[in-house]
């Protein structure tokens, strides 16, 4: 693979295209950059070295535990370092998610990887910069005061002449400095100590440069996850049924005997794969094969009502309260006016349209993986603890794989495929098939959010009680992954809260509380319903709560809904002035909801909502019609306002917001996933439609940008207004209230009879 | 298993395989034509999409069998990066993907799309790529991709 990829990159380098995340140098050359002694446990943080390396062709090589998800971060990340260094953008290369090569910098998430990632790139860039700064002055005998960087040439100003170029300084040689770095993952401080560049001299950063991974994704040359190969490679394929599962008790071999290129049933706790020489032979085999399970003991929920009213009734473990303010029953004993109603939100996938794959090759004490995970570091600890091997002793090489949108956090394919190869001694590829993703999908965890509030008899609302109850995520960091479970592997906590935005608190009310409640939930679940973090964790479901309770409020005082908002969002001017530019864009008019009623069958509407998400500020405007004796909603435009401080690449960013913005839509309208007690009943695309072209609405986007402020997390956050504008707009064009995602048909028909 | 001939971006390949090999394992594990990718395998994604002389077909659903002596056409055959098809240099200039992972699928679409209608409206574009999902929701680029070769076709 390294071979090919030399090759590739040579080709490419003819055509000025940048290569994102193959090793040219291989890992002896890291250590020729680096020098002996790596650290096996993952690079040392305070040593510059780790960060990058400079070689005497004047190539920037950047080492990031940092991984392209699809979303263009990478491309972004080697913006923000070629600035810092001022080279250009072509001479950065990053290496990235080798995990015997990078320091790591946490899973990337697709939200906080410019926030928190970019920011310890710049500071390590900053610092490489100061010291080759240093040494130049050395060179060109000049004080730093008096050199300036071109395109990765030091020169003496007032003196072109006088210079010396970054490979000349450095090339092939270590920096051999110690810089700060304090704390672990996403949250470590990297050189916090050295001054970054002033963002009004900002040449590359803020600029729409084109993707570097892009080209060749268009033409087939592009190696995904799902192409990794490695000379001779078996074929795997997992058995697992669509419900719970339990230890098998008894496999009927003679199922798959006439199937050629069979190897092997790998059986290991509930584990059960099949290994073959040829991808369709493992395919056919997984199918095929007869398997009795034993009584599963985790019994399957009877469907989405009783997970309701389990969210209901159940004893929450953890009440985080994220805003108290005054005397909510002080507040509720002035009221005039009392509203009060609960929202559900279903169970979602993340649906990735590429099921996962990875391939692993275990030899003895040692491992090598190559798979798609957001996470390299966290994956590679945990197969090091399932094989019960040193983690140094595994070698990750991340390889993208389809978008995942926070699924492959938990990336349970890789160990599948390390279980499978450990069974017979050779490397093994194991892909998902359709039907394994849709049922393991570590889903989306159900939500039940009530509001109440009090409005005085002048129209202030001056009290507001809001609760959402929801399940952490089964899946996550601390706890093993699906195979590991399988085979006895225990979790070791009660999984991760989620999320708590959204649930008003933008707002400024005399009287307020604001409580998100974690629901005790199976840890673990061999289960379909395995939770886990599903873009913008949670906070959709409160918004659409929190948001459809203001425009309630507002349609019944006779108030303009925007303006209303404005009334009580004066604790951060960012997000009062990302909904007034949102609205005008829109061509809103000053008007209390729902719009004079039409008579005929089709009616339309608008609809407005307005979120905070991690400080990154975001308003939506949705204009729909519905038809009132089918019931369907047709989404006809979003407009959607976007403020995360400074922007690093708009297009890129633009690019974000327009996915996050259908895939709104998409759960808005169409997603929700289905089971009984037999199992789950959504396992293909059929039965889990989602958005397709004939329902995508135009789109308009305003992005504020704040070159005097940090980059805050892009995109992701767009995604969370959405839907409650498009309920807002159901309203505002019948004057029935959704109170249940998805706006199905049905759904919306029963709301008009209401 | 069987020998079996295919034409495959205009050269005659022999594979050796299980004839009922759905044509998609065998583009991507013989051939090692990586464009044509695997999505669903159930034939409602579009991620698999070939031309086979000149029409779309879902390869997840083709046993290899069946396309034995019929020309085969994979996203390779249409350009590469140094040499990019006019379709795939317009989805570069729209900078129309995120993860790519269902590109094979609009290329290919486009590519039928646009041999038989050249200057398709954007309801024809929706129309005809309605049965290719990508969940990443580019659909707003690609269809601006597939507008700008019709476009830059008026001039030519
Ligand atoms: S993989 Fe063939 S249509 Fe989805
Ligand atoms: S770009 Fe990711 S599925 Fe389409």
């Amino acid at each position: 693979m390294e071979t090919k990829s030399i090759s590739r990159r040579d080709l490419l380098k003819s055509t000025g295209v940048l290569v994102v995340g193959f090793s040219f140098f291989g890992t002896a050359a890291r250590a020729l950059a680096q020098g002996e002694g790596l650290s096996v446990d993952g690079m040392d943080p305070t040593v510059l070295d780790s960060w990058l390396a400079i070689s005497k062709d004047g190539t920037v090589t950047v080492f990031t535990g940092k991984v392209e998800l699809g979303t263009g971060v990478v491309t972004a990340l080697a913006q923000i370092v070629a600035e810092e260094l001022d080279v250009s953008f072509n001479k950065v290369y990053m290496d990235s998610g080798d995990t015997d090569k990078a320091v790591d910098q946490g899973v990337t998430a697709a939200a906080r990887t410019i926030e928190r990632g970019g920011v310890q790139l710049r500071q390590a860039s900053a610092a490489a910069r100061q010291e080759l700064l240093k040494l130049a002055s050395t060179r060109l005998d000049s004080p730093v005061d008096k050199l300036t960087v071109t395109d990765g040439v030091v020169s003496v100003i007032g003196s072109p002449s006088k210079k010396i170029a970054y490979g000349d300084l450095l090339g092939g040689k270590r920096f051999n400095i110690k810089i700060v770095a304090a704390g672990v993952g996403w949250d470590m401080k990297v050189a916090p100590d050295v001054p970054a560049k002033n963002p009004k001299d900002y040449k590359i950063v803020g600029k729409s440069i084109p993707r570097v991974d892009l080209p060749e994704k268009f033409t087939g040359e592009f190696v995904y996850s799902q192409d990794a190969s490695v000379p001779g490679m078996l074929h795997g394929r997992v058995v697992r049924p669509a419900t719970s599962i339990s230890a098998p008790a008894s496999i009927d071999e003679s199922s798959i005997k006439n199937i050629p290129g069979v190897v092997k049933i790998v059986r290991e706790g509930t584990f059960v794969g099949v290994v073959a020489e040829t991808e369709w032979a493992a395919i056919q085999a997984a199918q095929a094969l007869k398997v009795t399970w034993s009584e599963p003991t985790l019994k399957m929920m009877s469907g989405p009502n009783e997970v309701f009213d389990y969210l209901k009734n159940t004893k929450s473990f953890k009440d985080n309260v994220v805003t108290n303010r005054g005397n909510l029953d002080a507040g509720f004993s002035q009221a005039q006016k009392k509203y009060e109603a609960t929202y559900y939100w279903p169970f979602q996938l993340h649906g990735m349209m590429g099921p996962p794959c990875a391939v692993a090759d275990v030899q003895g004490d040692k491992a090598t993986i190559w798979t798609g995970t957001q996470g390299p570091f966290r994956t590679r600890d945990s197969i090091a603890r399932m094989l019960n091997i040193p983690p140094k002793n595994v070698h990750l090489l991340y390889r993208e794989g389809s978008g995942s949108y926070g699924r492959l956090e938990s990336d349970d394919v890789a160990e599948d495929a390390a279980l499978m190869s450990r069974a017979v001694g050779k490397p093994v590829r194991v892909q998902w098939m359709r039907a394994d993703e849709h049922a393991w999908d570590p889903k989306g965890p159900a939500q039940l959010t009530t509001v109440k509030a009090g409005v005085d008899a002048q129209g202030n609302v001056i009290a507001w009680d809001f609760m959402d109850r929801s399940f952490p995520w089964s899946e996550s960091d601390a706890n093993p992954l699906l195979a590991s479970s399988q085979i006895g592997m225990k979790p070791t906590g009660a999984g991760f809260l989620n999320g708590a935005g959204g649930g008003g608190q933008i707002y400024t009310f005399a009287n307020q509380k604001v409580l998100a409640a974690d629901i005790p939930w199976v840890q673990q679940g061999q289960w379909p319903l395995r939770t886990s973090n599903l873009r913008a964790p949670g906070d959709l479901a409160r918004v659409f709560a929190s948001e459809s309770t203001i425009d309630e409020i507002a349609a019944d005082q006779h108030v303009d809904p925007v303006q209303l908002r404005l009334r009580y969002l004066t604790s951060d001017k960012r997000i009062s002035e990302i909904l007034v530019a949102t609205v005008k864009k829109a061509g809103w008019t000053d008007r209390p909801s729902p719009a004079t009623a039409s008579t005929g069958d089709k009616v339309t509407g608008r609809g407005v909502a307005v979120a905070n998400r991690a400080n990154t500020m975001t308003a939506a405007v949705a204009e729909i019609e519905v038809d009132k004796t089918t019931g369907d909603v047709t989404v006809k435009k979003i407009t959607l306002g976007h403020d995360c401080g400074l922007i690093v690449n708009p297009d890129g960013l633009k690019n974000q917001i327009e996915g996050n913005v259908l895939q709104a839509v998409s759960r808005a309208l169409l997603e929700e996933v289905q089971f009984d007690s037999t199992g789950q009943k959504n396992l293909d695309w059929n039965s889990y439609p989602v958005i397709r072209f004939e329902q995508v609405p135009d789109l308009e986007i305003v992005l504020i940008d704040r070159p005097d402020m940090q980059p805050l997390g892009g995109g992701e956050p767009s995604i969370v207004p959405v839907t409650a504008a498009i309920a807002n707009a159901i309203f505002d064009a019948t004057g029935a209230r959704m109170r249940q995602v998805p706006f199905t048909p049905q759904r919306v028909l029963s709301a008009l009879k209401a | 298993m069987a020998r079996i001939s295919l034409k495959v971006n205009g050269k005659s390949r022999v594979v050796e395989a299980d004839p009922s090999t759905p044509l998609l394992y065998v583009l991507r594990d013989n051939l090692s034509l990586h464009g044509p990718r695997f999505g669903c395998g159930l034939g409602q994604c579009g991620a698999c999409t070939v031309l086979v002389e000149g029409n779309t077909m879902r390869s997840c659903m083709l046993p290899v069998s069946a396309a034995e002596n019929k020309s085969v056409t994979t996203l390779e055959g249409l350009g590469n990066v140094a040499h990019p098809h006019p379709i795939q240099a317009a989805f570069v200039e729209e900078q129309a993907a995120q993860c790519g992972y269902c590109m094979n699928g609009m290329v290919m679409g486009a590519k039928a799309l646009l041999d038989k209608n050249p200057h398709p409206s954007v309801s024809d574009i929706k129309r005809s790529l309605n049965s290719y999902i990508c969940r990443c929701g580019t659909h707003l680029r690609v269809i601006r991709a597939i507008q700008r070769v019709s476009n830059s076709s008026v001039k030519a």
